[in-house]
């Protein structure tokens, strides 16, 4: 069993003249086998913490440490952290003009593997993977991320997530921008991914749509910057009734 | 002459700029001045529209006349190639000139100054098998070298010659690509310099009827390295590519300067020139000039720069010009751009387990993607392919 603990995390963004400050002490462990969701209002910091787990140069750790079995990832490199077994599907997915999606698989995957993958299996298993993801193999050719719509992007990072397998996987708001198809081809996508209960999930979203297809085991309500509650699949049944607005003070709703 | 209409260059910095209006530039360059004398050219000063982006100081005098002749610009070019006959001709020769005559003081330095030239002929109706090596070698450290060569593909030819370009010291040339009607003539030219050398080249091609002629210019070594291409149309139909790959380290200045110029009806060009920086004082200049004269109805052309750069500390100026003087054209556009290299992609690919210098490559290897794909050599392509690796591996990125 995988652990990934986050331990009192502080985090500032940095600008152009000074830093400030988003997270504020992030406590939360995931366990392998175990789905978390965070639900949060808009600029509550759940990027900030997707991204600085992840080691995003913008963001800079002030304090705190984030533990994957118990080796600390703030020390590793970006590559380093993803090896380790992190994963991150973003919110906002890059376009990198040139690189082909299927060369960019083939060497991620020769990363995390440690060496490349085996021609005749390796076509087979994209090809079934962008099946299960109803993703036309035409994507393999064009360049990573370039043109896409912002649903075929939640495809391709859910289609990194099954090919990669990493222990962990952050996954920010990949139910937005997603119609109600995709967004079932992506739920199953991740409950395929956690079918085995030996990887862990750190479920981001704002809405509560995505958790009627992927059943969290534990819901954290994240505002100002912390995790202000913590509760079981109920919890998020009742930010759907109620919103934000007990943790806010501003009312905004956390169904759709 | 035509009217001024807009006048957009777009010099360094992170300038996106892409449209498809005409341009006129600065000064026109329909009556460019053209001479086989030096001293029909006034020294250059600096302040010179064709100089102004050319550090003076580094050319050890090629622009002033004090750079004499002393070694050898010295040419191999692979034998008994069936279809290709390889001369070495005295200036008299009648064919010299047959392509254009020098626009500049040191293309007129060139011709004046060089003792014997190079005649690599493809025959007419024939189609050599595999490309054929044209090898310029410098006249090394501390030395002065003027040449010539001239590369004619006659009727209905269809050839590949890489033109290379190795070695030290300081150089000028003028070479001639003569396509004759309905010829192909495919050139790759390589500027791999040692380091220190200085070259300024100049590059004439003529295009005949419905000839076509794809030429790579590729300029990766040397301190100082300064082409000037033209291409002249000889009738109709005629169809000229050219592409350009280019990477500039630490201290180099290389200058791509084009002029294609459409005198005659239905004939096409498309430019394409992409260029990496990196390192302290890098230095690439684009000048993209494309002139469509009156007569020249029924024109097809297009022009594209776009520069990456790496690190801080370089510099990328791109300067397109069209120029039209007729309405009645298929097509017409140009555009530059020059950005920097994006660190959001490299977080994306090093969020996926890739390392960094992997990363980099894969971003750099991507953007010059589209110009490796149309490289039908694959020799070539291989080789470039390790020069780009090679100069990233260079600054440890
Ligand atoms: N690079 C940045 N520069 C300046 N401010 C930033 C930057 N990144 C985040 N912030 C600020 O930090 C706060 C938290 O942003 P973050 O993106 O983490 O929120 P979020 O919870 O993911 O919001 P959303 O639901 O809209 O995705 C916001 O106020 C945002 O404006
Ligand atoms: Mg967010």
């Amino acid at each position: 069993m995988a652990t990934l603990e986050i331990k009192d995390l502080h985090v500032s963004v940095k600008t152009d003249d000074d830093a400030k400050e988003i997270l504020r002490g992030v406590n939360l462990t995931v366990n392998s086998g175990e789905t978390h969701a965070i639900m949060g209002p808009n600029g509550s910091g759940k990027s900030t913490l997707a991204y600085a787990i992840a080691g995003h140069p913008k963001y800079e750790v002030t304090s705190g440490s984030v533990l994957l079995d118990g080796e600390e990832l703030l020390e590793l490199e970006v590559d380093e952290r993803a090896r380790a077994g992190l994963f991150l599907a973003m919110q906002y997915p890059v376009e990198v003009p040139g690189v082909s999606m299927s060369n960019f698989l083939r060497t991620a995957a020769t990363a995390a593997r440690g060496e490349a993958p085996q021609v005749r299996h390796w076509v087979k298993e994209v090809k079934q993977a962008m099946a299960d993801l109803d993703i036309d193999p035409s994507f393999a050719e064009r360049s990573v991320n370039e043109g896409f719509s912002g649903g075929e992007k939640k495809r391709h990072e859910i289609l990194q997530l099954d090919l990669l397998k990493p222990k962990f996987a952050v996954l920010d708001e990949t139910d937005s921008g997603l119609d109600v198809d995709a967004l079932r081809v992506v739920s199953e996508g991740v409950n395929r991914y956690t079918a085995n209960k030996d990887k862990g999930v750190l479920l981001i979203t704002h809405y509560t749509r995505i958790l009627k297809h992927i059943t969290p085991d534990f819901v954290h309500v994240f505002a100002g910057g912390r995790v202000v509650e913590s509760g079981g699949a109920e919890l998020a049944t009742q930010l759907e009734e109620e919103g934000y607005v007990r943790f806010t003070g501003a009312k905004e709703s956390a169904a759709v | 002459m035509a009217a001024p209409l807009d006048t957009t260059p777009a010099q360094h910095g992170l300038t996106d700029h892409s449209h498809g209006g005409p341009v006129i530039p600065q000064s026109s360059r329909g009556e460019r001045f053209t001479s086989y004398e030096v001293d029909a050219f006034e020294v250059p000063g600096g302040r010179e529209e064709d100089w102004r982006f050319t550090p003076l100081k580094r050319l050890r005098g090629l622009h002033d006349g004090s750079a004499t002749a002393t070694g050898s610009f010295a040419v191999a070019v692979d034998s008994g190639v069936a279809g290709v006959t390889v001369e070495t001709v005295g200036r008299d020769d009648e064919r010299l000139g047959a392509a254009g005559v020098p626009a500049d003081r040191i293309a007129a330095q060139a011709w004046s100054s060089f003792t014997e030239a190079t005649v690599v002929t493809v025959a007419a109706d024939t189609r050599p098998e595999g490309p054929v090596h044209v090898t310029v070698t410098g006249p090394g450290q501390g030395t002065t070298a003027y040449g010539h060569v001239q590369v004619r593909a006659e009727r209905f030819a269809d050839a590949v010659v890489v033109l290379d370009y190795r070695g030290a010291g300081t150089v000028a040339d003028n070479v001639e690509f003569v396509v004759g009607e309905s010829a192909r003539l495919s050139v790759v030219t390589v500027h791999d310099w040692d380091a220190d050398a200085v070259h300024v080249g100049a590059q004439h091609s003529a295009v005949g009827r419905d000839a076509t002629l794809r030429h790579l210019s590729v300029t990766l070594g040397g301190d100082l390295v300064r082409v000037s291409s033209t291409v002249n149309y000889r009738e109709r139909g005629g169809d000229a590519e050219l592409l350009g790959l280019y990477f500039a380290d630490a201290g180099q200045h290389l200058e791509h300067r084009l002029l294609v110029d459409h005198s005659v009806p239905n004939c096409r060009s498309n430019v394409l020139y992409k260029g990496a920086l990196q390192g302290e004082g890098a230095h690439t200049v684009w000048i993209g000039d494309v002139l469509i004269q009156a007569a020249a109805e029924g024109t097809e052309t297009f022009e594209l720069n776009r520069n990456l750069i790496l690190t801080d500390g370089a510099r990328a100026d791109s300067v397109p010009n069209l120029e039209i003087e007729t309405g009645e054209i298929e097509g017409a556009g140009h555009a530059s751009a020059t950005g920097r290299f994006d660190d959001e992609q490299l977080f994306y690919l090093q969020a996926r387990g890739i390392p960094e210098d992997v990363a980099r490559r894969l971003v750099v290897r991507g953007f010059f993607g589209e110009i490796l794909q149309k490289i039908t050599v694959p020799e070539v392509r291989e080789r470039l392919e390790a020069a780009i690796d090679a100069e990233l591996a260079a600054v440890g990125a």
